[in-house]
């Protein structure tokens, strides 16, 4: 184990993590909102512990081994989304534990959007920018983001880019350099991010909100500045550009990027896992907009824009919503929770366990079934046109078998820890898929489990995020044996 | 400069290994998945699992927009075929191939843009047989480098005792032999570099890299270790594409012994070669070894495609008597174990390709470029073009130029003369200066040094 090495870099991304305070102290300035201090205070302690792991080990130099990698990933997620709540605990936000603050900014980083604060109307405008700007950069990865930056990450880089990357493939580069792939990457989500915040601001949003409400639609992540989320504006035309906005970001993007370098659009209509994810999405909207017109719960047009928002919000996992949708017929709640399961395509900012795991699954399925037709017959399963190999299709069991095992764990442990069945498992699925709102106790926020429930929970978000194997090798003795 | 690399075998991947570490977008493909894993995991490159040659591999590596492709897999006709479809369907500038079959590479006319448009062909088993040849040429040096056509060497020693110079600064060069320019350009020290000044002293079992004309190497050899006697007597075991082709490069003037294992190979090699004594034996029996008489041999070379092989019955020659032993090794790991003790020379096909390999990717106009030490460091022969305005070279003395750390300036070849560098010569444009860097790192550098700015077109 490399571990000066580790915590040389640990040090020079915590320097570059306190930069993230600077935005909403401008923003406090700008509003004078007074909740500057704590920024500026997080500012200070981000930079002085970054210095004072990396200064000893200035001249310390290493490659990364992928073991390292494992460590590196984890200790960038866990130790951010704790310096990410040091500025959380600091401000005015009323009853306001470290539980709860490392809750928010775990739910932030890694684009669950669950919160435990209620009445957000009244923050300060600092704390809101900030939550959202967490979102922000959890969404595309702050590897990806380590590795666009920094090019001393070059070496190793991949081994890094490989533990975040979502999705079973992860050797995919979009360039030759791993620096490229990454800067690309965020020029898309960047460009997303702007195109979005302009919409907003079109369709009638303040800057302020358009650009914070962008952060968390295109990170897929559904934090809001007002407790009533998107339903706060009260107007289908952001609801519907929201929905749109969800839906591109939750396709791969290295489909965007093809789209972008060539100009077209065929990329995504020749991706299978593209056409499933819509396919799934529309299938959805049509059941809603039946069961909510049957039920006479809307009338038909109004029908149709809540269940495309609601379905797009949900089935991604982003987890805005305009109306209290754990209202309704509690046949569609639980539909949409299990739709959350499947979540965005791999390679983008959704979450869940991905189309394409659930397409393979389904897949192999169907082939068990010829094999019992055909004994003798060889199949291939095939994505896009081109075979899957074997090993990958594996992977993907091992993936479905752990995430359903580690779900129940985590819902029994909230169970225990006194929580009715609908709400530890509504709570525990938003978290793992990091969808954000839940039904029962958690479906309006999260501040009233126990300081127990929110570090479990805290947990499974990042072992959503994470996508599981990465962060459970740390639990494995072989990954301590030298 | 996007460069796409067609397999990842021992050439492609140790060419992958030092470009990578340039400023180069690579993509490796190869029919291997495992091979491209274990190199993705420790460079900074994209991997294509595929056919080389196929077209559309080729599309996915990028050829749309690459620089260059470099085609190393292990079979001539798909790295010739891959660049004719990188020339007609992507219209590739560069495109170079490694050809190891002789019966193509006799042909002159087969290689041009009408028929095989291949720029440069590399022959791996040629190089090595030409590199072996110098060494052989000059008796003692570790490895000899040509520059400007031949005019020029840089040469790699090792100082004994009983060498003039060892435990004297290298200024007393001078005085030894007043009539012989040289200059010494690197020194490694127990594999760490030093940087020579007139002050440096040379120990003995330093590694002396020095520049001069090729007519002067041998004496200044003699200042470094006792001088050795020409050599006379060879054995070579191994009747591959290499052990042949150095038995006919050197059954001339040498008296040349040659062992084969398998039979009908070796009767081949017989009718092929007159001058040579080819013998069917294994390279490590010793009885045989001791009835050819190995104990006369000046020296053993063991150039069959089996590193162990090579190694073992090298070090069995040399326990029987050979006085020098070279040896063919594949891998750089034992290169590191062996050089020096039974083994005098460790020869890397590797390194002497991508040498070759490396004069075709560097920018600005470079002549010539060797690898040394398992790529740590470079020797280059860079040509200055320009104006004292437009060039960063041209017009000032070598005193002058800033160059980078570990950078020396060794000589400088002028039409067809021989300059030794002095920090007060003036070089001239489309002089050929040869640089000596101790760390690659700083390459890019050199490069930026000899481009001429673009207002000069």
């Amino acid at each position: 184990m490399q571990t000066q090495v580790i915590i040389r870099i640990l040090g020079i991304l915590l320097m570059i993590f306190s930069l993230a305070m600077v935005p909403p102290i401008i923003v406090s300035f700008q509003f004078g909102d007074g909740g500057g201090l704590a920024f500026f205070t997080a500012f200070v302690i981000s930079l002085v512990l970054g210095l004072i792991l990396f200064l000893p080990r200035k001249n310390v130099r290493g490659e990364l081994r992928t073991r390292d990698g494992f460590l590196v990933v984890i200790l960038f997620w866990g130790v951010l989304s704790f310096m990410g709540a040091v500025p959380l605990y600091l401000g005015d936000i009323p009853n306001f534990g470290v539980s709860d603050a490392v809750f928010e900014s775990f739910s932030g980083l890694t684009t669950t959007g669950a919160t435990v604060i209620s009445g957000l109307d009244s923050l300060s405008h600092s704390i809101l920018f900030y939550r959202q700007q967490l979102q922000w950069m959890g969404g595309m990865g702050i590897i990806v983001l380590a590795v666009a930056v920094l090019p001393m990450l070059g070496i190793g880089g991949m081994q890094l880019y490989r533990a975040e990357t979502p999705g079973p493939v992860k050797d995919a580069k979009l360039t030759p350099r791993i620096a490229g792939t990454a800067k690309a990457l965020w020029y898309i989500y960047f460009g997303l991010t702007v195109a979005c915040a302009l919409s907003y601001w079109f369709a009638g949003m303040t800057l302020f909100d358009a650009i914070s409400h962008s952060f968390s639609t295109i990170a897929i992540g559904g934090f809001s500045t007002h407790d009533k989320s998107i339903g706060w504006f009260n107007s289908t035309e952001i609801e519907l550009i929201c929905s749109v906005f969800m839906l591109i970001a939750g396709v791969n993007f290295s489909l965007h990027f093809i789209a972008v370098r060539r100009l077209s659009l065929s990329s995504y209509f020749n991706d299978t896992e593209f056409k499933v994810y819509l396919s799934i999405l529309i299938a959805v909207i049509l059941i809603a907009v039946g069961i909510l017109v049957y039920h006479e719960y809307y009338d038909f047009s109004e029908a149709v824009v809540k269940a495309i928002f609601h379905t797009v919000s949900i089935g991604t996992t982003t987890g805005f919503a305009t109306d209290d949708f754990t209202l309704w017929p509690i046949f569609l709640p639980v539909l949409l929770l299990f739709v959350s399961f499947i979540g965005g395509c791999a390679g983008s900012t959704g979450g869940g366990m991905k189309v394409i795991r659930i397409l393979l699954l389904f897949k192999q399925g169907t082939r068990e079934i010829k094999r019992l037709i055909h004994p003798n017959a060889i199949f291939k399963i095939r994505i896009s046109g081109t075979a899957v190999p074997e090993k990958i299709v594996e992977s993907v069991w091992g993936f479905f078998a752990t995430y359903i095992v580690l779900f129940f764990i985590f819902m029994l442990i909230l169970m225990a820890d006194g929580h009715d069945q609908i709400t530890a498992y509504s709570a525990v699925a938003a978290c793992m898929n990091n969808l954000g709102p839940g039904l029962g106790e958690v479906a309006a926020n999260y501040s009233g489990l126990s300081d127990l429930s929110k570090w479990v929970l805290s947990l499974a978000m990042l072992f959503g995020r994470l996508e599981i194997f990465t962060l459970l090798v740390l639990f494995s003795p072989d990954f301590w044996r030298s | 400069m996007k460069i796409i690399i067609l397999g990842a075998g021992q050439v492609g991947g140790t060419l992958a290994v030092s470009l990578a570490g340039e400023d180069n977008d690579i993509t490796l493909v190869d029919t291997n998945p495992k091979k491209l894993r274990a190199l993705q995991d420790q460079l900074d490159l994209r991997t294509i699992v595929g056919y080389g040659s196929h077209p559309h591999i080729l599309r996915q590596a990028g050829a749309e927009d690459a620089d260059m492709v470099i085609a190393v897999t292990n079979s001539d006709e798909t790295n010739m075929i891959a660049c004719q479809v990188a020339y007609s369907v992507f219209n590739t500038p560069t495109k170079i191939a490694r050809i190891r079959s002789p019966h193509y590479l006799k042909e002159k006319t087969l290689f041009n843009s009408d028929n095989l448009p291949v720029d440069v062909v590399i022959s791996p088993e040629q190089l090595v047989v030409k590199h072996i040849h110098r060494l052989i040429e000059n008796p003692g040096a570790l490895q000899v480098m040509d520059f400007a056509e031949g005019l020029l060497r840089l040469v790699a020693v090792k100082a004994y005792y009983g060498g003039l110079l060892v435990g004297n600064t290298l200024s007393t060069l001078r005085s030894h032999m007043p009539n012989i320019e040289a200059r010494v350009a690197a020194i490694f020290r127990r594999g760490k570099a030093i940087m020579p000044t007139g002050d440096t002293v040379i120990e003995a079992d330093d590694e002396v890299f020095f520049i001069a004309a090729s007519h002067h190497i041998r004496q200044i050899m003699g200042e470094l270790q006792k001088l050795e006697n020409p050599y006379k007597k060879i054995m070579i075991a191994g009747g591959g594409n290499i052990g042949r082709g150095l038995a006919r490069a050197l059954q001339d003037k040498y008296y040349v012994k040659l062992l084969e294992m398998n039979a009908k190979q070796a009767m081949a090699i017989s009718d092929d070669l007159d001058d040579t004594i080819v013998l069917h034996g294994d390279a490590s029996n010793q009885q045989l070894l001791v009835d050819e008489n190995i104990d006369q041999m000046d020296v053993f070379i063991a150039v069959t495609n089996k590193d162990e092989a090579n190694i073992m019955s090298a070090m069995l020659a040399k326990r029987l008597g050979a006085r020098k032993t070279m040896v063919l090794i594949n891998r750089p790991a034992y290169t590191d174990l062996l050089q020096g003790n039974e083994i005098d020379i460790a020869v890397s096909p590797q390194s002497t390709t991508t040498s070759i390999l490396l004069t075709h990717i560097r920018r600005g106009d470079v002549a010539n470029v060797y690898t040394l030490r398992r790529g740590a460091a470079e020797a280059m022969e860079a040509v200055a073009h320009g104006t004292e305005d437009t060039s960063k070279v041209v017009g000032r003395a070598i005193g002058e130029i800033d160059l980078p750390k570990g950078t020396t300036i060794g000589a400088i070849v002028r039409g067809e003369k021989v300059i030794i560098a002095h920090h007060n010569i003036v070089i001239q444009s489309d002089d050929h200066v040869i640089l000596f860097l101790v760390d690659k790192k700083y390459v890019g550098e050199v490069e930026r040094l000899f481009q001429v700015d673009l207002t000069f077109f």
